[in-house]
């Protein structure tokens, strides 16, 4: 019996040295370690023996099968691994080929523009509210001092509904919300308005019939045009960087008194001059002032107790000086060309 | 306005460089938007005087002419048939730039001899200084020129090009440009003397005037002068015009003109031989009234316009255009010069009827002040008579009507402070005011003062306006920053706002790509919409569009979408998924038409872009329900899809979505006819969404479900129907078992195995109940009852 085991032994290993493949390893196991291997069969068969040659046996058996099977386990990891590198090499991509596509689509650069002015002015505390685009005369001229036949009617070229008679055009500024939220809100107010506006105008490169503007007011006692000033400043330096110089002139809109033009040092030159600039080194981004006294007056505001700035900002200037856009048809002749770089 | 730089230095002495002139009157308001050299490149060119002309010796066509430069004399060779003795000409020193008579190229000018006797230099024709085209002789240049005098010193000038903006009529002119510029710079103004010799008999016995309509015609000045000699102007008068852009007429005519750029008050000129009856009558023209203005059209008049009639006739219309009939000829003998003042929405209007502007029209519709006429009609006769001779009669007729007083305004230097933020003294403000020629008188109180603005401003009306006076002479820059310390509003929360925000995300990130069109568009592509052009609803149109493709409000989003999709399909081969959100414009009689904001998108094309991974297949009805059932999702909400009608879409394959049984949008297949309209290339579905009903129904609040803690059994049925058989109907039946969680279709056939007629539905149904473990007896005898009423209500059997 014991060279029975000890050419089993042999025998196993021998066979166990040539195998390869993990598949092999678990018939080889069936084989001489499974039910009817020759180490179980002698295990088996132990109680027919002497009690002497059954403890010998017994033991010798046992150091077989415990020896056969240590050596599985290292061969198992020796197979596998061997496999496993082979495996891995197979696997192997060409990693240069393109990947899956993600479609992606993006907002307009507008709204874009848009969402970031409105977050600076919300962040200062001015409240969001929009307006209709078509709107009376009254709103959009009357109110805001600029009745019929006023010299500075011809500062915005108008689309009509009707007649001028009738009054319904389509707003040519986002000033007529300042009249819509004072009849219903009284100071202290804090409000922007976004929203499009239209001219009669032919379109050019800087030029279009229809664009956004937004609108800001706040009225309340002591607000002065220093108070404009500091929040331009901080909006002009939040939206176009910290290096961003502002510039007040004296300017004319008849519903604002002092009115001014606010403008921002040239992105393109720094304010050297070029041909964006006019070779003035300035930019001109909105107009602004102090809410007239007359207007306030209309709308049962004291303007001896009660004062105010309003300004109206064109939005399609900002990413047309951002990303060096020459011609703001490009924004609504929607170009995907030209959408998809924003 | 462009404003010549000599001509201002008439009035006012300029010691500030130019840039910073510039720069301080855009600062002040009055923008300078740009300036322009005249001459320019005239190095080494001077003012000559021929002195002597003697033939060539070697030719016949070539002169010698000895110019005289000041000290110097040079001979030089010309072959010019215009130079004469005693003319004075520009001479070009050898060395300067000029440009090629024959080739237009700018050339130095070198030494050369020409047939055997070399030229000192030369005499320059216009086009040889880059003045006119003119070669066919020499420039000769006015008698006053000095002699020796550097070119550019004498006609060289920089053009201002300044932008006044509509309050400030009164620097329509040089004058009150220069009146600015004194202001700024700390000068005095210089004003011509007028004096001139009054030899005729009383105006009173030629001419009266009669204002019927003072509220129209608040002044009316005129002064009268017999014996003229019509000829052209002067060059200094014809110089001064053209670089303004107006063209010299004759002596009379550009005395108007030239008194009108330099007060800023229009004047006209009639001849009083062939007005009728001694008498100037201001008054309102009749109906139908016609007159036949200076540029030759006869025009029909209505009562709102103003018009200066003689005993006969309408012989102006005033402040906007004269009459033929009374014009100034070469003929002209006696002139009778109108220097007035007329109601500034009274022009407005005419002007805005007769759709006829002039130069007299823009400075009288913005409201001049009528203190102005007196002076310049003075100005005006001075100059005529200097320059077209003839006698003046005595005296000017002075008709007004409108006189007034005007009234003081108070002002405080914390006045200044509370609207500027800019701390000023009471000197200070006096200061600056009394330089604008604003008188200040001192009240009873020290901080304050009582302010008289001077005539020619008369937009100055209240305390505001004068702040703006005295913050922009101290400058706007000295204003100082400060943060809004007023306490904040209480906010409202924005909901259209940040829904838009929200579907915009939800869109983008689904790879729509947003667009913005004009909210104007054309009625032929609205028609288009409708496979028989029919509208739905009549748009609101412009009264003057600026071209028919923007003539009407758009009363959908979907035409621009369309055709937005259109012109990029021609340069995109992908698949394009677009979106618009915005508003459209329903018409409501004579009120404001309703803006409703919607939502419209489009897809077509592959669904994914082109790549080695596939699929090619093109984008379809379900991608388009996808979208809108994953965006519900997003938003909380469940929407059912109904057969829909949609007059754009195709039919059969178009669906209404139907939430709380309200139709909040359409989506579907383009109508063929449609993309064809719009000029499709691939199929188009389209999603349209009433964003203001969905947001409606999103608002309301959505409450968590509790996950389920015990297991789920997942079966799978494939279940043959009638082709008629619509999904809907199969899930509301498994659905309405209380322990289906959820019911999934995995597969649709139709085909071999399936009889004609048929179809195979493949669902997964997931039973789970919120209580206990299911058995498996339970889930069989639910699955029982439901294929037994799936079988009873639609006929639908086990596929075997
Ligand atoms: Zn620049």
């Amino acid at each position: 019996m014991l060279e029975q085991l000890q050419e089993l032994h042999v025998q196993a290993l021998d066979e166990l040295s040539r195998i390869s493949e993990p598949d092999e390893l678990e018939l080889w196991r069936v084989r001489y370690l499974g039910r009817k291997s020759g180490v179980t069969q002698v295990l088996r068969s132990l109680a027919t023996l002497p009690l002497e040659e059954r403890r010998k046996v017994g033991a010798r058996a046992n150091e077989v099968k415990s020896a056969l099977e240590s050596r599985l386990i290292e061969k198992k990891r020796i197979v596998e691994e061997v496999h496993l590198i082979s495996a891995l090499e197979q696997k192997r991509l060409d990693v240069t080929l393109p990947g899956r596509p993600v479609s992606t689509g993006r907002s307009h650069p507008i709204t874009q523009t848009l969402g970031e002015i409105c977050d600076i002015f919300k962040s200062m505390g001015f409240q969001v509210f929009e307006g209709p685009d078509v709107e009376w005369d009254y709103y959009n001229f009357e109110a805001l001092n600029i009745p019929r036949y006023h010299p500075a009617r011809d500062m915005f070229a108008t689309l009509w509904i009707d007649s001028e008679m009738e009054g319904r055009l389509l707003r040519t500024h986002t000033s007529p919300m300042q009249i819509r939220i004072m009849e219903k809100t009284r100071p202290p107010i804090r409000v922007i308005i976004p929203g499009r506006v239209y001219r009669y105008e032919a379109t050019d490169a800087t030029h279009e019939s229809m664009f956004y503007q937004v609108e800001g007011l706040a009225v309340d006692e002591n607000i002065t045009l220093a108070d404009l000033k500091g929040t331009l400043f901080e909006f002009c330096r939040r939206l176009l960087g910290q290096e961003r110089r502002v510039r007040f002139r004296c300017d004319y809109f008849p519903f604002v008194e002092p009115g001014v033009e606010v403008a921002i040092d040239c992105l393109a030159c720094n304010g050297g001059g070029c041909r964006l600039c006019g070779y003035t080194g300035w930019i001109e981004i909105l107009g602004a002032g102090m809410v007239h006294p007359d207007v306030l007056r209309k709308l049962d505001i004291d303007p001896e107790v009660h004062s105010g700035f309003a300004f109206g900002l064109g939005v399609e200037r900002i990413p047309m000086l951002r990303y060096g856009i020459e011609d703001i048809r490009l924004f609504y002749s929607n170009d995907l060309r030209f959408l998809k770089q924003f | 306005m462009k404003v010549s730089l000599k001509w201002l230095k008439d009035y006012v002495d300029i010691k500030v460089p130019l840039k910073e002139l510039a720069e301080r009157l855009t600062m002040a308001g009055l923008e300078v938007k740009g300036m322009e050299a005249l001459g320019g490149n005239w190095e080494n060119i001077v003012v000559g005087e021929v002195i002597a002309v003697n033939p060539h010796p070697n030719a016949d066509r070539l002169r010698l002419a000895s110019v005289d430069l000041g000290g110097q004399q040079v001979t030089v060779v010309c072959g010019a048939p215009n130079i004469s003795v005693g003319q004075k000409v520009p001479f070009a020193h050898l060395g300067s730039r000029l440009v090629d008579g024959h080739t237009g190229e700018v050339v130095t000018l070198q030494p050369v001899r020409i047939r055997g006797i070399v030229s000192e230099g030369m005499v320059c024709s216009e086009k040889e200084l880059g003045i006119s085209d003119s070669h066919e002789g020499i420039m000769v240049l006015p008698h006053e020129a000095g002699t020796g005098m550097a070119l550019n010193e004498y006609l060289g000038d920089v053009i201002l090009d300044v932008d006044i903006t509509p309050n400030r009529v009164d620097c329509l002119s040089v004058m009150g440009v220069s009146r600015e510029i004194a202001a700024l710079t700390g000068q005095l103004l210089n004003l011509p003397e007028i004096c001139y010799e009054e030899t005729e008999a009383s105006i009173d016995s030629f001419v009266s005037v009669d204002i019927a309509d003072p509220d129209l015609c608040p002044r009316y000045c005129a002064s009268l002068v017999k014996g003229v000699s019509m000829a052209p102007s002067p060059d200094w008068l014809q110089q001064r015009l053209s670089s303004y852009g107006m063209r010299p007429i004759n002596n009379v005519v550009d005395v108007t003109n030239y008194v009108m750029l330099e007060y800023g008050q229009p004047l006209h000129a009639f001849d009083y031989n062939k007005l009728k009856g001694r008498q100037i009558i201001v008054r309102r023209a009749r109906d139908a009234e016609t007159i036949t203005t200076l540029d030759g059209v006869e025009r029909t008049l209505n009562q709102d316009i103003l018009v200066i009639a003689d005993k006969k006739r309408a012989v102006a219309i005033a402040g906007i255009m004269g009459g033929l009939d009374t014009e100034v000829t070469e003929e002209t003998d006696a002139i009778l010069l109108e220097s007035a003042n007329f109601n500034q929405a009274a022009i407005r209007r005419g002007c805005g009827y007769l759709q006829l502007r002039s130069e007299a029209s823009i400075r009288f519709d913005k409201g001049l002040s009528s203190n102005l006429p007196l002076l310049p009609v003075e100005r005006a006769t001075q100059l005529m008579l200097e320059l077209a001779g003839g006698r003046a009669a005595e005296g000017i007729i002075d008709v007004y009507p409108g006189k007034g007083e005007s009234k003081p305004i108070l002002l405080s230097a914390e006045e200044v402070r509370r609207l500027s933020g800019l701390e000023v003294s009471v000197e200070q403000m006096i200061g600056v005011l009394k330089l604008l020629g604003f008188e200040c008188q001192d009240t009873s109180s020290p901080s304050q003062i009582s302010v008289l603005a001077p005539y020619w401003r008369g937009d100055v009306k209240c305390g505001a306006e004068l702040v703006e006076e005295v913050v922009r002479m101290i400058g706007y820059d000295k204003i100082p920053i400060t943060r809004l310390s007023s306490p904040l509003p209480s906010q409202e929360p924005t909901l259209m706002l940040d829904f838009r925000q929200k579907l915009r995300d939800i869109l983008t990130s689904y790879g729509f790509q947003e667009v913005l069109t004009y909210s104007l568009t054309s009625l032929e592509k609205l028609q288009k919409l409708s496979p028989e052009l029919e509208l739905e609803i009549r748009p609101l149109n412009v009264a003057n569009p600026m071209t028919i493709e923007q003539e009407y409000l758009r009363t959908s989003l979907r035409a621009s979408l369309l055709s937005t999709l259109s012109q990029n399909q021609k340069m995109e081969e992908a698949g394009i998924r677009l979106f618009e959100i915005g508003k459209i414009f329903l018409p409501r009689g004579k009120e404001l038409p309703r803006e409703k904001e919607m939502l419209c998108a489009v897809l077509s094309g592959s669904r994914a872009e082109l790549s080695w991974h596939g699929d090619k297949e093109p984008l379809d009805f379900f991608d388009a329900k996808g979208v809108v059932e994953k965006l519900l999702n997003q938003l909380g909400l469940k929407a059912v899809f109904e057969d829909s009608d949609d007059g754009s879409l195709f039919p059969g394959r178009e669906a209404s979505v139907i939430i709380e049984d309200d139709k909040v949008g359409v989506l579907g297949d383009l109508h063929p006819k449609v993309a064809q309209a719009f000029d499709l290339g691939a199929a188009v579905c389209l999603i349209e969404i009433d964003v203001e009903k969905l947001l409606d129904k999103a608002a309301e609040i959505r409450r968590y479900q509790p996950i389920c803690r015990f297991p789920s059994v997942t079966r799978d049925i494939a279940l043959v129907v009638n082709e008629g058989i619509a999904y809907q109907k199969i899930k509301e039946i498994v659905q309405s078992f209380p322990l289906v969680r959820e019911v999934t279709l995995f597969d649709l056939y139709t085909g071999e195995q399936i009889p004609e007629g048929k179809k195979s539905f493949a669902v997964r149904v997931v039973y789970q109940s919120p209580d206990c473990t299911l058995t498996d007896e339970e889930v069989n005898q639910t699955q029982e009852e439901m294929l037994d009423r799936l079988r009873r209500e639609l006929g639908a059997t086990l596929r075997g």
